[in-house]
């Protein structure tokens, strides 16, 4: 139950859902999953919808096209702050008039940000969906802000900045990480703002930043559960079909990164720290804009390289050679500009960061020089495939692949496809990712220390 | 990419699947006459019995199961040996080491996972069904013939004790930690299911094999199968993978225990700039007459909606926290209630007196009738939110059979919510709430200090 462990199992869920977004597509693509349907008003809003008829339940999402990323220079944790601010009610319904009403329906909500995106939803028996919609499009424009529920809820997110990263020494390092891989592009930012920034934030940045970026042109729809594509269809003309245009759907242009050429490490020392570990970052491309072919070899590369007990990082470091307790790599490709290519590791008692280093650093070697065997590639591709038929078990799941991967610049085509374009990965592919993008010049490497004295091997 | 979400719910979330309150409504739905799909008492010839539900829409199947006897079960001086051994039941079973047998799962895409908690050592499987017959033969070899080699053992021992070292200055770790061995000082609740720095180390092979031989057997066990198989096609395998079990597992008694401490606050110092709060009283039994009371009573006071008193009071009104919440919590042998929150050090004061004082104020006038009846209505319709997944729906399943409600419980649940009167909820809230709290306090929390230990 503690903080660090919270964020590591957070960080676990997203990777499933990045893994599984495309999956779960592939099997409505061989025609034994959902029937998807993707519509768009005539005020510009995006809609999907992925039935499931098992339980009487929908979950509604609405995804705004603006996050962290999207913030000006200074006005970091703005995207968040405004996030929270959401639920503090409307002209027409005022206070917590909306939570009380999906309260009393027996309904849940919650919303989350992230760099490329904000999204609000709710999980509710069916007959609640038009009501929910009627909401949610309420506050599309209609949100109203005093001080008087603005300033206690910037203590709250500063109570959260607390929890998730002031607390934490590993969301700490995390940080200063993406503060270094990014030379120039905002995903150097936090996410939930630097925290002499956030302390700043005020009523009027907030509602400058909903005017500019809250509009039904800029937000997409996603309905998964026991309804069907008309039933939503006609619910929301009838709601966020009445919601005006309020401003032009901005195009999404961030600063771009320069050539990297040169490594970087950060050391974050804290007496906290009891396991001291390494983590490496590089920046790679994300599923938006990698040539085609090029994030499904990386999908590939990481699940061979890292996922499970069964991979070469902890197959290698912790059972074969015993010199680290844990090991494994990830990639995050659904963003709109970047994505991360991540490996990791933590030393067993005895052995040093250096080696674990060294270890994980012979392995990628390996990779570029000879790539994978064609019993890695056909099981890892087994297994991506798999995750599909798993991921149609959660409706909620496929409302957040649906909504993640349009929010970030993908089509429904695209999900849908996964599948089938991992299936045509090929060894050499694989091998190609690795020696293009696993370069250190493009990496951070970041170590999580007790002390910044010389590292002796840790006992 | 990280993403932060507008509230901690997910925390409540979790501790919720604990509760049965929701399940129970549950079979109402699952039985309505517009879906098909029912819950079905699944009795092999061997006599394994499992519930069943019969889902074909999606090709997987997901089965969970629990065992009676969990870390309360541990050797004395061995504290962390189920949960040692439940780490390694998927490291290798019989003529197939940890490798061959990770390999396997992985090239069906089995997932099987087993856990210990205070009272019960849990499973999980899922498959494709296509891959049925193969990842119920991987079950009942890692139940019936784990090898608990030696270099897995090892392996697993050293990344538990890291876990330990990491938990020693992770202050969510160390104040429930605290608060667990101080309420049940002397009892087994006492022990961290994870064991410690003196125990972990002690455990042999032997602990691990007399463990698993005493506590994985049919009698204690709960069986929960979800998805695309019919009865059927499921007695046999039932048969198959649990019949090899023994019939009687061979548990050390456990006595019943009250949570103690009650008045104490301690503070244990660390250097983080929040402060994280753990407090909690004794609880009221799973079949208590009032226990449904309690469970409307508690959701009113911190049951992790918005509208809950401590989230509208510490949270919506004053901005001291991310996070405030509390729950039943029912265990085997004792019962609680357990709430948390983590606040700024200079504030931690403040916090836990609003607390405090919302408790104290639901213990003396109790619910309004409107809240009464709003947490009602959420109680009866929130339900179905928890049945939409075939891992959801088994969690339940098993959670049901462990809490022994029969299937005749369901369709009186929502009558049982509604009987609950104002008179009920304000005499349950004066039962559950008036006995004093037992608090601890990690951080440097200004305003709060550690009392003495007579005040105990």
């Amino acid at each position: 139950m503690s903080q660090i462990y919270w964020s590591m199992r957070l960080s676990k869920v997203l990777l499933l859902i990045v893994a599984l977004a495309g999956a779960a597509a592939s099997a409505a693509h061989a025609g034994s999953g959902p029937d998807v349907a993707h519509f768009t008003l005539s005020n510009g809003l995006e809609v999907v919808v992925v039935p499931d008829h098992r339980a009487p339940v929908v979950t509604h999402m609405v995804w705004y096209k603006v996050g962290a990323a999207d913030e000006t220079p200074g006005k970091s944790g703005l995207a968040h702050f405004l996030e929270h601010l959401m639920f503090k009610g409307t002209e027409k319904n005022p206070g917590q008039t909306f939570s009380r009403q999906v309260a009393e329906g027996g309904g849940q909500e919650n919303a989350f940000t992230a760099s490329d995106y904000t999204g609000f939803f709710q999980r509710v028996p069916r007959e609640h969906l038009k009501e929910v919609m009627a909401f949610e499009a309420d506050r599309m424009t209609g949100l109203v802000l005093t001080d008087e529920v603005v300033r206690p809820e910037l203590n709250v997110v500063l109570e959260e900045q607390n929890m998730r990263i002031a607390n934490n020494p590993g969301a700490r390092l995390g940080e200063q990480m993406d503060a270094a891989l990014y030379l120039n592009h905002p995903y150097g930012r936090p996410v939930i703002g630097w925290r002499h920034e956030i302390e700043k934030l005020d009523r009027d940045d907030a509602l400058a930043f909903y005017r500019r970026f809250y509009t039904p042109n800029n937000a997409i729809v996603v309905v998964t559960g026991d309804i069907t594509a008309d039933e939503v269809k006609a619910d929301a003309e009838a709601t966020y079909g009445k919601v005006a245009e309020r401003a032009p759907s901005n195009p999404r242009q961030r600063p771009t990164e320069p050539v990297q050429q040169a490594p970087r490490t950060v050391t974050l020392a804290d007496a906290r720290v009891e396991e001291p570990s390494i983590s490496r970052d590089y920046l790679v491309p994300s599923e938006t804009t990698a040539k085609s072919g090029e994030s499904e070899a990386l999908d590939v590369l990481a699940h061979v390289l890292g996922s499970g007990e069964d991979c070469r990082l902890y197959r290698i470091l912790v059972v074969d050679k015993g010199i680290a307790l844990s090991a494994g790599a990830y990639y995050t490709g659904t963003a709109l500009d970047y994505a991360k290519f991540g490996v990791y590791g933590a030393p067993k008692p005895g052995t040093t960061l250096r080696q674990v280093e060294a270890g994980i650093d012979a392995i990628i070697d390996d990779v570029v020089a000879h790539g994978i065997t064609a019993d890695e590639l056909d099981r890892a591709k087994n297994r991506l495939i798999a995750d599909a038929v798993y991921a149609e078990d959660n409706q909620a799941t496929l409302a957040r692949w649906y909504g993640a991967a349009l929010a970030t610049g993908q089509t429904v085509d695209m999900v849908r496809t996964w599948p089938d374009r991992i299936r045509a990965v090929t060894a050499d592919a694989v091998q190609q990712a690795a020696r293009t993008w696993l370069d250190r010049r493009k990496s951070v490497t970041g170590y999580l220390v007790k002390s910044l004295q010389p590292e002796e091997s840790h006992s | 990419m990280n993403i932060l979400t507008h509230a901690p719910f997910h925390r409540v979330v979790r501790r919720a699947l604990l509760a049965i309150l929701v399940p129970c409504a549950a079979f109402a739905v699952l039985a309505q006459p517009a879906r098909a799909t029912t819950i079905e008492r699944v009795v092999s010839s061997g006599g394994v019995e499992a519930w069943l539900v019969h889902e074909p829409a999606v090709p997987l199947i997901a089965v969970d199961f629990a065992f009676i006897g969990g870390a309360i079960q541990d050797p004395p001086g061995k504290a962390g040996t189920a949960n040692l051994a439940a780490s390694l039941l998927d490291d290798g079973a019989g003529d197939m080491d940890s490798k061959a047998f990770q390999d396997r799962l992985e090239r069906k895409a089995i997932e099987l996972s087993f856990n210990a908690e205070r009272d019960h050592v849990r499973g999980s499987m899922r498959t494709l069904s296509e891959n049925r017959d193969e990842a119920f033969d991987l079950l009942r070899l890692a139940l019936t013939e784990p090898r608990f080699d030696t270099a897995d053992v090892e392996l697993n021992r050293a990344q538990i004790i890291s876990m330990l070292h990491r938990q020693t200055s992770s202050p969510g770790d160390i104040a429930s930690r605290r608060w667990w061995e101080t309420a049940f000082e002397g009892h087994p609740y006492g022990r961290p299911v994870n064991g410690t720095f003196e125990s972990v180390p002690n455990i042999t092979i032997d602990d691990l094999k007399t463990y698993t031989r005493r506590v994985l057997a049919r009698a204690n066990l709960k069986i929960a199968v979800v998805g695309d198989i019919d009865a059927e096609t499921l007695k046999p395998l039932l048969d198959r993978v649990f019949g090899a079990l023994p019939a009687k597992p061979d548990l050390t008694p456990v006595a019943n225990a009250t949570p103690q401490g009650l008045g104490r606050r301690i503070v244990v110092s660390l250097d983080v700039p929040q402060a994280v709060v753990d407090f909690g009283g004794p609880g009221i039994a799973r079949k208590d007459p009032d226990f449904m009371a309690a469970y409307i009573v508690n959701h009113i006071l911190g049951g992790g909606v918005f509208s809950s008193r401590l989230y509208q009071e510490v949270r919506e009104k004053r901005g001291l926290a991310y996070s405030v919440s509390d729950s039943l919590v029912w265990l085997d042998h004792a019962a609680l209630f357990f709430g948390g929150t983590a606040t700024r050090a200079d504030r931690t004061g403040e916090t836990l007196e609003v607390i405090e004082k919302e408790i104290h104020r639901l213990a003396e006038t109790g619910p309004t009738a409107a809240e009464l009846a709003e947490a009602k209505n959420y109680l009866n319709s929130s339900f179905v939110l928890n049945l939409d997944t075939s891992s959801k729906i088994a969690s339940m399943l098993v959670q049901l059979q462990l809490d022994d409600l029969g299937v005749g419980y369901f369709t009186q649940r929502s009558a049982m919510i509604a009987a609950v009167t104002l008179d009920d909820a304000k005499r349950v809230a004066k039962r559950l709430l008036d006995n004093g709290l037992l608090v601890t306090v990690v951080g440097k929390p200004e305003g709060v200090a550690s009392t003495s230990t007579t005040a105990n």
